[in-house]
């Protein structure tokens, strides 16, 4: 649709006075900025050494979160891997270890393709007992397409890490686990 | 003139050109490090302590650099043209007083004075290619001018309507500032007497610096030289933003390239070298000169104040370039015939009759600042540029943004 007339503001250029008409007094006010700037604080982040601050909902690499005794929180709801647009995740579900008395199931292996992940944090939103999460590690890299697919143990150790590091410090606390670690009601 | 000595000559010329292509190395780190600190950066700081060993970085990038040749240039143009726009540039600084310098003595009544003075001026020693040159600074500006040639010629040869079009703006745009150039220089040679820079400078040490009597004319000499040098705010030629890289579009970044964008850098050094000489009293400075009078101390004292200079002028250039956003061509155009053509033609009438009729040298100031005002004031007069682009007038709003 083309702007209508009255919807369009001219702006004309100022008239300069015999001041501005002399060119050097403002040709002089633009050589203040520029000097002023020359030694005003500057914003470069010099960044291997200087590491950037990052907000902490900064969306990097996931982790999958602890619980109290130390055992991985998921309890293979399968919900991450549905909501993942990516579908990077792949999980293996098998009933809980003995002794696990919280949960039914758990992920006997849970995978990310970190190349194939393109970090919308859908995962983190769908998860029912805050398990899995994305750290603010954001300088990824590998040597090959296979070091890339994270497992289960590397994805705990990220969470080791980062807490330990108290860089990322476990953000969503929901109840115990959550719903979907109850035992189904019994008909 | 001096004796010719072969020894003297040749290390002063192997100093100035390892002195210029020293100084065009870091010149080119300082342009990066100004940009960057203007625009709130830190600026290259990888290379060494402070990014110091960055020139050096990227000299020997240009060395190794394969030397591409595109199929549809003329070959030998193509390869002549940075030659050509590299050793006029170098030619130039040929009889630019680089350091301290003795004025040649004029004629005298009789032949015994005459070689009395010529053994007196024999015994002292200027840091000048050529000293005692007597067509100086003409010499300078007819090789200066030929620079021209080189960027023609990129352009031409590369058979590329980018490159061409820019080196048609730059032949336009010379040709255009050399006459505003040439007659603002004018002044400054009527007084000394003389188109010898070292008798110029000599005269400035005694009357005073011309910059005091013909401001004018250093303002129009230093626009002039913004122009010729393509730099901001007359960088036409080369305007990435409409021409690619405008002449030299098709040179890779080899050193070809190299040696464009050296040649231009030394027609900064060469010009800010002109700028303090003409117009601010080259070694002079207020009789801070002659406070040592060791004649090696004085010398070291002298090429240091004429260096110091320089170098402010070239950090202008460096400023500058951040502060003017580029004219548009027909702003080009109609600054140098439109104002500066007549403004630089009534200062030399002014310089005239102060000239012929022997009137003090201040007279000449209040002339200069007179004729900067009034043309001010004629331009406001007028309304400005009528060259605006043109709204329906029923919609025109006025608006008064900044001044
Ligand atoms: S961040 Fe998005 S793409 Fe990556 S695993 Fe989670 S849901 Fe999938
Ligand atoms: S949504 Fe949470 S609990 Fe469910 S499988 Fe994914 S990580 Fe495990």
């Amino acid at each position: 649709m083309p702007i209508a007339e009255q919807d369009v503001k001219w702006v004309q250029e100022p008239k300069l006075g015999l001041f501005g008409q002399l060119y050097l007094p403002l040709v002089m006010d633009g050589l203040t900025t520029t000097i002023s700037h020359m030694f005003q604080k500057k914003v470069t982040e010099q960044y291997p050494e200087q590491e950037p601050k990052l907000p902490a909902n900064y969306r990097g690499v996931h982790r999958l979160n602890r619980d109290h005794d130390g055992h991985v929180k998921c309890v293979a709801c399968y919900m991450c891997a549905t909501a993942c647009p990516a579908h990077c995740i792949d999980i293996v579900a098998a009933p809980a270890p003995v002794g696990w008395t919280d949960r039914e199931k758990y992920p006997e292996t849970f995978v990310i393709d970190e190349l194939r992940c393109i970090y919308c944090g859908m995962c983190e939103e769908a998860c029912p007992v805050d398990a899995i999460e994305l750290t603010t590690l954001y300088d990824l890299t590998g040597l090959s397409r296979e070091q890339m697919i994270f497992d289960k143990e590397k994805l705990l150790s990220v969470f080791d890490m980062t807490t330990k590091a108290g860089t990322d410090p476990v953000r969503t606390q929901a109840g115990k686990l959550g719903p979907a670690s109850e035992a189904p009601p019994q008909k | 003139m001096p004796e010719f000595n072969l020894l003297y000559t040749g290390l002063l010329i192997a100093g100035v050109i390892a002195f210029t292509q020293g100084f065009v190395a870091y010149l080119i780190l300082a342009e990066r490090k100004v940009a960057a600190w203007v625009q709130d950066r830190l600026g290259p700081n990888r290379v060494g302590p402070f990014g110091l060993l960055q020139p050096i970085a990227d000299g020997g990038k240009l060395f190794l650099k394969e030397e591409v040749i595109p199929s549809h240039v003329d070959k030998i143009f193509f390869v002549l043209a940075p030659i050509v726009a590299f050793s006029t540039a170098l030619l130039a600084l040929a009889v630019v007083p680089v350091g301290t310098t003795v004025a040649p003595p004029g004629p005298q009544e009789t032949l015994a004075a005459f070689n009395e003075t010529q053994a007196e001026y024999a015994s002292h020693f200027s840091m000048v290619i050529v000293p005692g040159l007597d067509i100086g600074i003409l010499y300078s500006f007819a090789i200066g001018s030929l620079a021209v040639y080189g960027v023609i010629l990129a352009g031409w040869s590369a058979n590329n309507k980018y490159s061409l079009l820019g080196s048609l703006r730059s032949s336009a745009q010379i040709i255009s500032y050399e006459i505003p150039l040439g007659m603002s220089v004018v002044g400054v040679l009527l007084f000394a007497g003389s188109m010898n820079l070292e008798t110029i400078i000599a005269w400035q040490a005694k009357h005073g610096w011309n910059l005091f009597y013909q401001p004018l004319a250093f303002l129009l000499f230093m626009t002039s030289v913004y122009a010729e040098c393509n730099r901001l705010p007359f960088d036409l030629p080369e305007a990435e933003q409409e021409l690619v890289g405008g002449y030299h579009t098709e040179y890779s970044s080899s050193m070809k390239l190299g040696l464009m964008l050296m040649a231009e850098y030394i027609h900064m050094i060469t010009t800010s070298f002109l700028m303090s000489i003409l117009f601010w009293g080259g070694w002079s400075l207020f009789g801070v000169e002659d406070l040592v009078t060791d004649p090696i101390g004085s010398a070291v004292l002298k090429t240091a104040i004429l260096g110091g200079k320089m170098t402010a002028f070239v950090g202008l250039y460096l400023l500058v370039r951040w502060t003017i956003p580029r004219f548009r061509f027909d702003q080009l155009m109609t600054l140098a015939w439109k104002v500066m053509m007549p403004l630089a033609l009534l200062h030399l009438v002014a310089a005239l009759i102060v000239r012929q009729f022997n009137l003090p040298l201040v007279s000449l100031t209040g002339m200069s600042l007179a004729l900067f005002v009034g043309a001010g004031f004629i331009a406001a007069r007028s309304g400005g540029p009528n060259n605006l682009p043109r709204r329906p007038a029923k919609h025109a709003v006025r608006e008064t943004v900044g001044v």
